[in-house]
């Protein structure tokens, strides 16, 4: 089992916990503040989980490593081109239309890929999987009611629906746009053939858009020349990682 | 500066009005027990008082089962009231079964 599809999970968990944690404080009203900030914790949670697994594969792949890797050491300390997270989630909050419906398209992807790691070979992988399906579970019907409702809602919330989409669809294609390490990791049984579940992703959308009375976008070839599970990211995570890793870059080492 | 205080006092209530509704939360903590108030949050509808509830009164394991009301339909006694409603209790110990002696083979009274 390589380290590579282990960070690419933590890193696309921990950039959109980040993301929602900016949120902390500036909710729309305070239980949504409180419900968007417990989503971003739920993801951190899941981040902290796989850094903890992929540090541990990485020392054991290096012989006598000098300074061992942790789960601290990977979010804090590596390069934005070091990052596998894929652009969605890197993607500025915007209002609250932008950010529900980069959740849902993400929740939605999550609980899919989830469900079918939870068969991965490897059982620290299975097992991260189904902790995490629990809480995405939740994430998904949260975020879904809340395309709902903005969608089929006032015209004020209706047209930032649609500028959301407008912004965010073209993101979408990367997330079933295979890497060489999920599938060689698939390949092998540990991973997911991420080609398997686009079918019920695209059905999950559609089904909730159609609800929310808004236009599914038509399939648009990918026109972003990133690929942020390959470590070519757009500027702001650039942005993203000068903020969060600011502390332990200044002052490294440092505890609560 | 005081002018600028007025605009906002009248932003905020006129944000007041369309606040969403106010729900009461019950939760029950264990399979068994009564569902307790918990207390109470702002929310568009049932779903999402329940989704509110869940975020903000469940997080440390407190729940198994919620139900939410909207506040306006909890009917209240009158603390004015609350002389006619309750003093009568206080002098009518015998209502009280205190005076019973219970025999020793009787436990977890």
């Amino acid at each position: 089992m390589n380290h590579q599809l282990a960070l690419h999970l933590a890193d696309n968990a921990l950039i959109l916990g980040h993301r929602n944690s900016e949120w902390t404080g500036h909710g729309p009203v305070l239980e949504q503040d409180i419900a968007i900030s417990n989503i971003a914790l739920d993801l951190i949670g899941q981040a902290r989980n796989f850094y903890q697994y992929a540090a541990q594969l990485i020392n054991q792949s290096t012989q006598q490593p000098n300074i061992p890797s942790t789960e601290d050491s990977l979010a804090y300390l590596r390069e934005s081109h070091e990052f596998k997270n894929c652009l969605l989630v890197e993607q500025p909050n915007g209002d609250w239309a932008k950010t529900i419906l980069r959740q849902f398209f993400f929740s939605a992807y999550q609980f899919y890929y989830y469900q079918e790691l939870q068969k991965s070979k490897d059982s620290t992988l299975a097992a991260i999987a189904e902790k995490s399906l629990k809480e995405v579970t939740y994430h998904l019907r949260w975020s879904s009611e809340w395309v709902i409702r903005l969608g089929d809602g006032t015209d004020e919330s209706r047209s930032r629906m649609l500028k959301a989409i407008d912004e965010l669809w073209m993101y979408t294609d990367e997330l079933f746009e295979n890497t060489s390490y999920e599938h060689k990791a698939a390949s092998e049984g540990f991973g997911v053939d991420i080609s398997l579940f686009k079918n019920d992703w695209d059905k999950k959308v559609k089904e909730v858009f159609e609800e929310a009375t808004l236009p599914i976008p038509t399939k648009e070839l990918n026109n972003v020349n990133w690929f942020g599970k390959e470590g070519k990211h757009s500027e702001h995570l650039g942005n993203i990682l000068a903020e969060m890793q600011f502390l332990q870059r200044a002052y490294p080492g440092c505890e609560w | 500066m005081n002018k600028e205080n007025k605009i906002k006092t009248s932003n905020i209530s006129n944000a007041g009005k369309k606040d969403w509704p106010l729900w009461e939360i019950f939760i029950r903590s264990k399979q068994g027990l009564d569902h307790k108030h918990a207390g109470s949050l702002h929310a568009a509808d049932a779903q999402m008082a329940i989704e509110n509830a869940r975020d903000v009164y469940t997080r440390r394991m407190e729940g198994v089962s919620i139900w939410v009301v909207e506040s306006k339909y909890i009917h209240a006694s009158s603390p004015e009231e609350s002389a006619s409603l309750y003093d009568p209790a206080n002098d009518k110990a015998y209502r009280h079964p205190t005076f019973y002696e219970l025999p020793e083979e009787v436990k977890y009274m």
